[in-house]
C-alpha cells in the first residue's frame, strides 16, 4: 500500500487526540419485573452445557419432568453414601449433604467438615456425563462388536448394508489416517486410535440430539477431553523410541543451541503443548457449537418482549439459523474426530522415529 | 479520541465495564483471525484445484485439516474470553 503511513497517522489521531468528554453511566441495577424473571441467557447456556446431578427434560407448566440420578459419595467423616438426588427437592441437606448454590463448588454437592469449611466428598455419581458416557459406550460396544461378528461369520462375503458402511468408514480412517501417518508400525497402534475416532464420534454426534438419551454435552466438558489427551499423551511418550528422546532433549543441531538449552527446553514444552493442545480444541469446538445452538433458540425468548410481529419473524429467522448451525455441527462433529486421532497418529508416529543417518557416520 | 474515552471510563470506575469491553474486544479479534486465516487458506485450495482438478480430493481434505488447525487457535481465545467475561 502507497500511503499506508498517511492512513496510520491519520487513525492515530483519533485514538489519540481527545475531543469529546464522556460521562459514565451507574452500573445498571437488576430489575426484575413484577411477575416474570428477566431470562438470564448466561446462566440458561451454562445449565445446558453444564454436568448436574438430574437429567432433565422440560418444564410442563409448574411440574418439572426430570429423571433424578443416583448419588455415590465418600465422606472422610461419614462413610459411603448413596442415595438419590430427588432428596435435595424435600430438603436442601441431606445426611450432612447439600449442592452449593455459589461459589467455588456451585452446582456440586459439598458437606462441612469439622471447621465449618465447605469440602468435596469423594464423588462419583452417576452423574448426566456418566450416564451419557455409559450409554454412548454401550452403544458404541453394540455396534463394532456386531460389525466385527458379522465378519466373523463369514469373512469372505462381501458386505453390504450397514455393515458394509462401516466397512468403508473403518477401512476409510485406518487407511488415510492411521496408515500414513502412524508409518510402519500402524498395527499396533490402530485399535487405539480407532477406538478414539468412534468415541469421539459417536459423543459428538449424541450431544446434537436433543431427545434422550443424547443432548448430554460429553466431548464439551473439559474432563472428559483431558482424559482423552492425558491417554494419548503417555503412549506417546512411554512408546516413544531412544532416538525420540535423543531428538528432544539432546538434538542434533549447533552446540550453541543445545549449551544453554534453547532447543532442548523448546522441545520439552512442546512434549506438554501438543496434548494440551488437542485437549482445548475438541472442547473448545464442540462447546462453542452447543452455546451458538442454545444462544440462537434463546432469541425466541428474547424477543418475546417486543411485540408478535418481531417475536414470529424472529423465531423463523432463529429456526433457519438453529438448523443450518446444526449441519454445521454435524461436520464439526466429525472432522473434529478426524483431527483428533490423526494428530493422535502424528505424534505417535513421530515418537516411533527410527535413528537416521547423518554424512558424519556414512563411511565409504 | 478512543484513548481519552478508554481512560475516563477506567477513571470512573467501571472495573466491570472495562472487563467486559475486553472480553468482547477479544472475541471479536478471534472471529476476525479466524476468518482472515481460513479465508486464506480456502483461496490456495480453489487455487491449487483449478490448477489440477484431479488433485481435488487431496486438496480438500487438506484444506479442511488446516481450517481445523487454524480454527482451534481462534477457539482457545474464545474459551479464555469467556472466563474473562
Amino acid at each position: 500500500m502507497k500511503h499506508l503511513h498517511k492512513i496510520l497517522f491519520f487513525v492515530l489521531l483519533t485514538v489519540f487526540i481527545p475531543v469529546v468528554n464522556v460521562y459514565a453511566n451507574q452500573p445498571e441495577q437488576k430489575k426484575e419485573g413484577p411477575k416474570e424473571k428477566k431470562l438470564d441467557i448466561r446462566a440458561f447456556i451454562l445449565e445446558h452445557i453444564s454436568d448436574s446431578y438430574v437429567w432433565h427434560f422440560t418444564k410442563v407448566g409448574e411440574h418439572e419432568i426430570s429423571i433424578p440420578l443416583p448419588v455415590i459419595l465418600y465422606s472422610k467423616s461419614s462413610g459411603w453414601h448413596v442415595f438419590i438426588s430427588s432428596v435435595f427437592h424435600k430438603s436442601p441437606t441431606y445426611e450432612g449433604f447439600t449442592i452449593a448454590e455459589e461459589g467455588k463448588y456451585k452446582g456440586k454437592i459439598v458437606e462441612k467438615d469439622a471447621s465449618g469449611k465447605e469440602v468435596r466428598p469423594f464423588d462419583i455419581s452417576i452423574t448426566k456425563n456418566v450416564l451419557s458416557l455409559l450409554f454412548s459406550s454401550t452403544l458404541l460396544i453394540i455396534i463394532i462388536m456386531g460389525v466385527a461378528r458379522s465378519y466373523k461369520k463369514d469373512p469372505l462375503q462381501s458386505k453390504t448394508g450397514f455393515v458394509g458402511f462401516m466397512e468403508l468408514f473403518i477401512m476409510n480412517i485406518n487407511d488415510d489416517v492411521i496408515k500414513p501417518c502412524v508409518g510402519k508400525e500402524y498395527k499396533k497402534y490402530a485399535p487405539y486410535l480407532l477406538t478414539l475416532f468412534f468415541f469421539v464420534f459417536i459423543n459428538n454426534i449424541l450431544g446434537l440430539i436433543p431427545i434422550f438419551p443424547g443432548g448430554a454435552n460429553l466431548t464439551g466438558n473439559i474432563a472428559i477431553t483431558f482424559v482423552l489427551a492425558l491417554i494419548t499423551f503417555l503412549i506417546v511418550n512411554i512408546g516413544g523410541s531412544k532416538e525420540y528422546w535423543k531428538d528432544i532433549l539432546w538434538p542434533d543441531v549447533p552446540i550453541w543451541l543445545k549449551i544453554p538449552p534453547i532447543l532442548p527446553v523448546i522441545e520439552f514444552v512442546g512434549i506438554f503443548t501438543k496434548p494440551f493442545a488437542l485437549m482445548i480444541r475438541l472442547f473448545a469446538n464442540i462447546l462453542a457449537g452447543h452455546s451458538i445452538v442454545l444462544g440462537l433458540t434463546c432469541v425466541i425468548f428474547l424477543t418475546v418482549s417486543m411485540g408478535t410481529a418481531m417475536n414470529a419473524s424472529m423465531t423463523v429467522v432463529s429456526i433457519f439459523f438453529t438448523v443450518f448451525i446444526q449441519f454445521v455441527e454435524l461436520l464439526v462433529a466429525y472432522i473434529q474426530a478426524y483431527i483428533f486421532v490423526m494428530l493422535s497418529a502424528a505424534f505417535i508416529g513421530l515418537a516411533r522415529v527410527e535413528p537416521h543417518y547423518t554424512n558424519k557416520e556414512v563411511k565409504i | 479520541m478512543l484513548m481519552s474515552i478508554l481512560l475516563q471510563a477506567a477513571a470512573a470506575g467501571a472495573g466491570v465495564g472495562l472487563t467486559k469491553l475486553a472480553a468482547g474486544l477479544g472475541a471479536g479479534l478471534a472471529a476476525m483471525a479466524a476468518g482472515l486465516g481460513i479465508g486464506k487458506i480456502g483461496a490456495s485450495a480453489m487455487e491449487g484445484i483449478a490448477r489440477q482438478p484431479e488433485a481435488g480430493g487431496d486438496i480438500r481434505m487438506a484444506m479442511i485439516i488446516a481450517a481445523a488447525l487454524v480454527d482451534a487457535v481462534c477457539l482457545f481465545t474464545i474459551v479464555v474470553c469467556g472466563f474473562i467475561l
